[in-house]
């Protein structure tokens, strides 16, 4: 046994040929240094998004105005919302195609279960999501039961769910959803008090400076390295100052919107789950080495149908967000480019599609590079064939960041 | 037909340890129409590193596959200290105190080391993962086996070949094993990762672990083996103690130079002329 008598070096620290960086000096080293091999992470979305927002102030400055970033905010929500299901398909290498359609569906159910039927307003909504739920489960037996790539499973649920959606119509074009419900109200007209909004700004980073002190006592116990406590003030310095300048913002128009606090949480709470939960850890290992993963002993098989159950939840809630938000369900609901968009964001907000690699926060960038070029557009008065032409190639650019990162971390060994 | 050279059942006469911690007797696996293993039987002890050659066919897979549980054989007998066991599956081979580490190594290159230490197995604190407590036992095993891993939070795919199957027979040793199997491990290394490799073979055995080394590089096998079983054809064909043998004698064993073509016809031959001295 080594037990060379280093003075005190934490465990993780001993290796000589450990490359260290401190410091705020050997952090931009170190951050540098993973870029040009490749490990991006969310990187090229955030300088992409920056990019478009300046593009768009340049043409228009009401595109920064605190009006069109409250809206922005109030459109991303519902699409957002399905992206998240969308990421964590992709982090198990599978795709779900027929989100739109999911959406549709628990829109209709929504819609005619509360207007045409006069179910209570919770009960509509619980039903609408449950049927998501439904519908991931089959996925997720279908997949695991017969082996049918999740492509053409999802593709053809693109296909049926479009036509329950309209069955469930029936003869009802459209249904309007009216105004003074909780449901409605929630999502047109609910933005945050200005206190409450601004004592999240400051819990956030508070809770994260907390956590990040008591980790390291724990590390310290344990003999491992820690984070320097001026990192930790820095950062949460940091994440301090965006927010409260973000929400001051924000409160010159009407605020925080209540919808896309519940999408911001939920990506939170997502990312929680990922990272920090064991069945997290086996997402990760599934879309990394399906063979090693089920080797190590994880129940492949419920991991996969646990994502596809998520997905359709996801997208069904997605649905309801975007019916409240619209007061309408009914043919058009979930159609158009809702499907494409919730997909493209995904990959676009840096989650590979190649798996085992993206983060839920994916769904939240990807989502504002999507609306942000909308909305862009739409202040430029240029109609959707632009629209569609420039999302399209932004998600070409997307992807083929993502297959350039893969080959560079491949050579640099970061693979 | 086949008049093999078996000299096992004795076992070899200095104290290294007392009972085989793993023992198989009469092992016979058949696959439709192919008789992959006939009557096999090995032997590991503690603290003894074994090595098992023959050509390609010769069974070494099937028989690897037999002791990690994936296929069960058809009749024989398996003994882990003594003690008859069926190893039905993967986890049945785990739970008796067999681990064995694949070719393939079965890592995740996107997880870092810690991840992959203990996929599926990962230590709890509370609802959530305790990383502290596993990156610590992580840093406990790695210095245990002399280990040289720079940082056990980088993506595995960043390490070479010879850290791979470090972390790869690190993870192995969690379960606490009593016989660690090793398929390959220096196949497709360079010479100092498997040199690397060879000095953690011979950690394990010092730590009193079985090994049981599959490889087809005889350097590599002369190098740590303390014994060196052969197959071929599905079959024991020689038991050799390591310092008692040469490369010649154990190559001659893997191909069957005692018992193929060239000597049967030189022996028929032999025997023809012997036949017509003995008539006048």
């Amino acid at each position: 046994m080594s037990t060379t008598s280093e003075p005190q070096l934490p465990a993780d620290l001993l290796d000589t040929r450990l490359i260290q960086e401190q410091g705020l000096r050997g952090y931009v080293t170190g951050f540098a240094s993973r870029l040009r091999s490749g490990d991006l992470g969310s990187m090229p979305v955030v300088v992409g998004l920056v990019v478009i927002w300046l593009v768009f102030y340049l043409q228009n400055d009401v595109f920064l105005s605190s009006r069109n970033l409250v809206n922005l905010a109030l459109q991303s929500a519902a699409i957002g919302t399905i992206s998240i299901g969308v990421v964590l398909v992709l982090l198990v290498a599978e795709i779900d195609l027929s989100v739109g359609s999911v959406s549709g569906v628990s829109a209709a159910v929504l819609a005619v279960g509360f207007v045409n039927k006069s179910w209570p307003l919770v009960m509509a909504v619980a039903v609408a999501i449950l049927v998501g739920t439904a519908i991931g489960l089959l996925y997720g037996l279908l997949y695991t039961r017969f082996g049918v790539p999740s492509f053409v499973i999802t593709l053809a649920g693109l296909l049926g769910f479009v036509g329950l959606q309209l069955k469930v119509l029936g003869d009802t074009g459209s249904i309007n959803i009216p105004f003074d419900t909780w449901l409605v109200k929630f999502a047109q007209q609910a933005f945050l008090p200005a206190s409450v909004a601004y004592a999240l700004a400051v819990a956030v980073p508070a809770l994260y400076a907390v956590s990040r002190v008591l980790g390291n006592r724990r590390r310290a116990a344990a003999g491992l390295s820690t984070q320097p406590v001026v990192d930790i003030g820095v950062r949460a310095g940091l994440l301090l100052v965006a927010l409260l300048i973000g929400t001051w913002y924000l409160n010159q128009d009407r605020g925080v919107s209540a919808m896309f606090l519940l999408f911001l949480a939920l990506v939170v709470v997502m990312d929680m789950l990922l990272r920090k939960t064991r069945w997290g850890r086996s997402v990760y290992a599934i879309g990394g080495n399906v063979e090693a993963a089920r080797r190590a002993g994880i129940a492949v098989n419920r991991v996969y149908v646990s994502v596809f159950v998520l997905c359709s939840t996801f997208a069904a809630l997605g649905g309801v967000l975007a019916a409240a938000r619209g007061a309408v369900a009914g043919q058009s609901s979930g159609g158009g480019d809702t499907n494409l968009n919730a997909i493209a964001a995904a990959v676009i907000g840096g989650t590979s599609l190649f798996g085992g690699r993206g983060s839920a926060y994916s769904a939240l960038l990807g989502v504002l590079v999507i609306q942000s070029i909308s909305s862009g557009l739409t202040l430029m008065n240029l109609d959707s064939s632009v629209r569609y032409m420039i999302t399209g190639a932004v998600l070409l650019l997307a992807v083929i960041i993502d297959s350039l990162s893969r080959r560079s971390r491949r050579s640099h060994g970061r693979a | 037909m086949t008049a093999t050279t078996t000299d096992h059942g004795t076992g070899p006469t200095d104290a290294r340890s007392t009972g085989p911690v793993l023992s198989l007797t009469g092992i016979s696996k058949r696959f439709g129409a192919v008789q992959a293993l006939s009557d096999v039987s090995l032997e590991v002890r503690a603290g003894e590193v074994v090595a098992l050659v023959g050509d390609n066919g010769a069974g070494k897979s099937t028989l690897v596959k037999v002791i990690a549980g994936v296929h069960p054989p058809d009749s024989g007998r398996v003994e882990v200290e003594g003690w008859p066991v069926t190893i039905d599956s993967p986890a049945a081979a785990q739970r008796i105190g067999i681990a064995t580490v694949f070719q393939d190594l079965s890592l995740c290159d996107n997880l870092d080391v810690v991840a992959n230490l203990f996929l599926g197995n990962e230590a709890l604190h509370g609802p959530t993962m305790d990383e502290v407590e596993m990156e610590r036992r992580s840093w406990e095993l790695l210095r245990q086996l002399s280990a040289k891993i720079p940082s056990v939070r980088v993506p595995v795919a960043s390490l070479s070949g010879g850290q791979r199957q470090t972390v790869a027979i690190a993870r192995s040793l969690l379960g606490n094993p009593k016989v660690v199997m090793l398929d390959e491990p220096t196949a497709a290394l360079g010479v100092a990762q498997t040199a690397e490799v060879l000095n953690l073979v011979e950690t394990l055995r010092d730590q009193g672990l079985g090994v049981l080394l599959i490889s087809h590089n005889m350097a590599d096998v002369l190098a740590v083996a303390d014994r060196v079983v052969v197959l071929r054809l599905g079959r024991n064909n020689g038991d050799f103690e390591v310092p008692h043998t040469t490369n010649e004698e154990i190559v001659a064993a893997i191909t069957g130079a005692t018992n193929n073509a060239v000597s049967e016809r030189s022996r028929r031959t032999a025997q023809r002329h012997a036949d017509q001295e003995a008539q006048p």
